[in-house]
């Protein structure tokens, strides 16, 4: 049964970028900055290419932003995904915005599955996958992941790590939580969100970036969809947490438990 | 006036888990700011004996909501009980602790009462109308301090950084009608629990986390931690690599802990895994590597081969006993 699956690439910074607050504590200095995928996004477009590599069917990737958001689109669409959804927008919002542009979305092209980073790692909420599951009446399966690891078998013949039912009505997914691993048995359709061991996204090829030149961007925006994105969290200040003061090297581990009995009293 | 009303987890054997006792500490600071009572909420198949405990910590009244559906904690059964619980008792705030649980329910149950959430809060500010919390964004580099609009509003605590309620008087217990489930969502299936004998990772007093510098070889990292009677945790490379279970990963996306003495062995110390143990009292690192970045963060750093110094330590604390 051809699946027709829903994923998103939020714009975020390099997770190796060093991020520096501003000196008026309103936002942090853009300079320098290198933009990438959200890295959970990444996963997300990956499971769902592998899922449509052996069900068939398409993936339609969404992104919330300014034009810069194109960026994280095309390269979805290197990686693979068919088509791409873009909701012009500039100027603030919160997780409540987005995921309403993106319920609107879904309302429109009818996914079977949508497939969500189970975070950001700008903002780190980790919330837009349930909002946008329980406004459409879904059910969700957050954090999938499997029971494999990255240098399995498993995982190197790229197998998706979600299982669709014989019947196609439903979804099997196994889910990090603390003290092990649940599985869950979700109908479709659903809002799966993405841990970082559910796979290795793959790298775009050179024919993948090249194809993705003439793949579609359709462009909507809150307005037209009816979402009013004022937001209703808003951050009144930002600051760098307090540094650890720096600690000194001891020269072996005799001086080691020395400190630790002594001046930590840590043992 | 605003009441706080306190999602309740369990251990996996059924007794109360410490990070809803950090959580009504979170929510005693919001009821106060908004001059309102802590109330909680119990959802299991039979919710009477854990109602029973938790009623003892400063809560005034816990909601026990009994029902089948509420047997496992599935988001889209427990969260229509929580908002219904939480719109009966005019809550301002509703919230649990930063647990899978309470990161997997708690917007939905935001998403149900169309109210903002602040995810992984900190610290709460302010009273009345002007009450903030802070929370982490990209790894911890940034604290915010944020605003949320509207009656109701929901969080997640940050376990490490709100301290366990203790017991101060007994509230009332009363029995809650969860609203039946309007159809068939996720089903449970099975759960593969991780068995150890050691402290869990969240609650230990000490913590030996070991990185890539294992090579996988994890009997340096038990060795010490069985000495010390510590949980043992690993770097992000090593539940990739399915060398330890994912539940022991320590980071930004994995857990976060506050122990009083943290050793890390054979990490190198990524932004990403420092979120996760920075607020640790006393930082032991020990790296081949001397310019590895977790130097910065260590109280005390021995460059030395792992596989040499672990067990020499070992030997040296099992002799000061």
């Amino acid at each position: 049964m051809p699946l027709k699956i829903l994923v998103t690439a939020k714009r975020v910074e390099d997770y190796e970028s060093k991020i520096k607050v501003n000196p008026q504590g309103t936002g942090i200095v853009a300079e320098g900055l290198k933009y990438k995928i959200n890295p959970f996004d990444e996963i997300g477009v990956e499971e769902a290419l592998r899922l449509v590599a052996k069900h068939g069917g398409e993936v339609v990737v969404v992104s919330v932003g300014t034009k810069d958001v194109h960026e994280q689109l095309r390269h979805a669409l290197a990686m693979g995904a068919t088509r791409a959804v873009w909701v012009n927008h500039t100027g603030p919002m919160d997780q409540l915005g987005v995921a309403a542009c993106l319920q609107k979305i879904v309302e429109k092209e009818k996914p079977d599955l949508c497939i969500l980073g189970k975070q950001a790692i700008d903002d780190e909420q980790s919330q837009v996958g349930s909002y946008l599951s329980e406004w459409l009446g879904w059910s969700q399966a957050t954090f999938a992941s499997k029971e494999e690891s990255l240098e399995s078998d498993a995982e190197k013949s790229k197998t998706p790590a979600i299982k669709l039912a014989a019947d196609g009505k439903s979804i099997t997914v196994v889910r990090e939580v603390d003290g092990g691993l649940q599985t869950i048995e979700s109908p479709l359709p659903c809002v799966a969100t993405t841990e970082l061991r559910l796979n290795q996204p793959r790298y775009a090829s050179l024919p993948g970036i090249m194809k993705a030149k003439s793949k579609p961007i359709e462009e909507h925006t809150p307005a037209a969809l009816g979402v009013d994105m004022t937001p209703k969290l808003t951050v009144t200040r930002m600051a760098h947490p307090p540094a650890r003061k720096a600690g000194i090297k001891v020269p072996d581990v005799a001086a080691l438990v020395e400190k630790l009995k002594t001046e930590a009293k840590a043992i | 006036m605003g009441n706080v009303l306190i999602v309740v987890e369990a251990n996996t054997n059924g007794s109360l888990r410490k990070a809803t006792l950090n959580a009504i500490t979170a929510g005693h600071q919001l009821a106060k700011a908004t001059g309102g009572d802590v109330h909680a909420i119990v959802l299991a198949k039979d919710a009477t004996a854990l109602a029973e405990a938790v009623k003892e910590y400063g809560v005034k009244v816990v909601h026990a909501a009994s029902a089948p559906q509420l047997e496992h904690p599935i988001a889209e059964n427990w969260a229509p009980a929580i908002a219904a619980a939480a719109t009966a008792i005019g809550a301002e705030w509703v919230g649990a602790g930063a647990t899978a649980i309470g990161r997997d329910v708690l917007p939905r149950v935001a998403a149900k009462l169309k109210a903002p959430m602040a995810s992984e809060i900190l610290s709460v500010d302010g009273s009345g109308a002007d009450v903030t919390v802070t929370r982490p964004m990209w790894a911890g580099a940034v604290i915010a301090t944020v605003k949320l609009a509207g009656a109701v509003k929901c969080f997640t605590a940050r376990t490490t950084e709100f301290a366990a309620a203790e017991k101060s008087g007994a509230g009332e217990v009363k029995a809650f009608a969860a609203p039946a489930a309007d159809k068939q969502y996720s089903k449970f299936v099975d759960f593969k629990e991780v068995k150890s004998a050691r402290p869990a990772l969240t609650e230990a007093r000490v913590v030996v986390a070991g990185g890539r510098g294992t090579k996988g070889d994890f009997k340096p990292i038990e060795g010490l931690a069985d000495e010390l009677g510590a949980a043992v945790g690993a770097s992000r490379a090593v539940c990739d690599a399915g060398w330890q279970p994912n539940d022991l990963q320590i980071g930004q996306t994995g857990k976060v802990v506050a122990p009083a003495l943290y050793v890390a062995a054979g990490i190198s110390g990524a932004i990403q895994h420092v979120a996760g143990m920075k607020g640790s009292k006393t930082i032991v690192a020990i790296n081949k590597d001397g310019d590895a970045p977790i130097f910065q963060i260590a109280d005390y750093g021995l460059v030395a081969d792992l596989f040499k110094a672990m067990p020499e330590l070992q030997a040296a604390i099992k002799a000061t006993k």
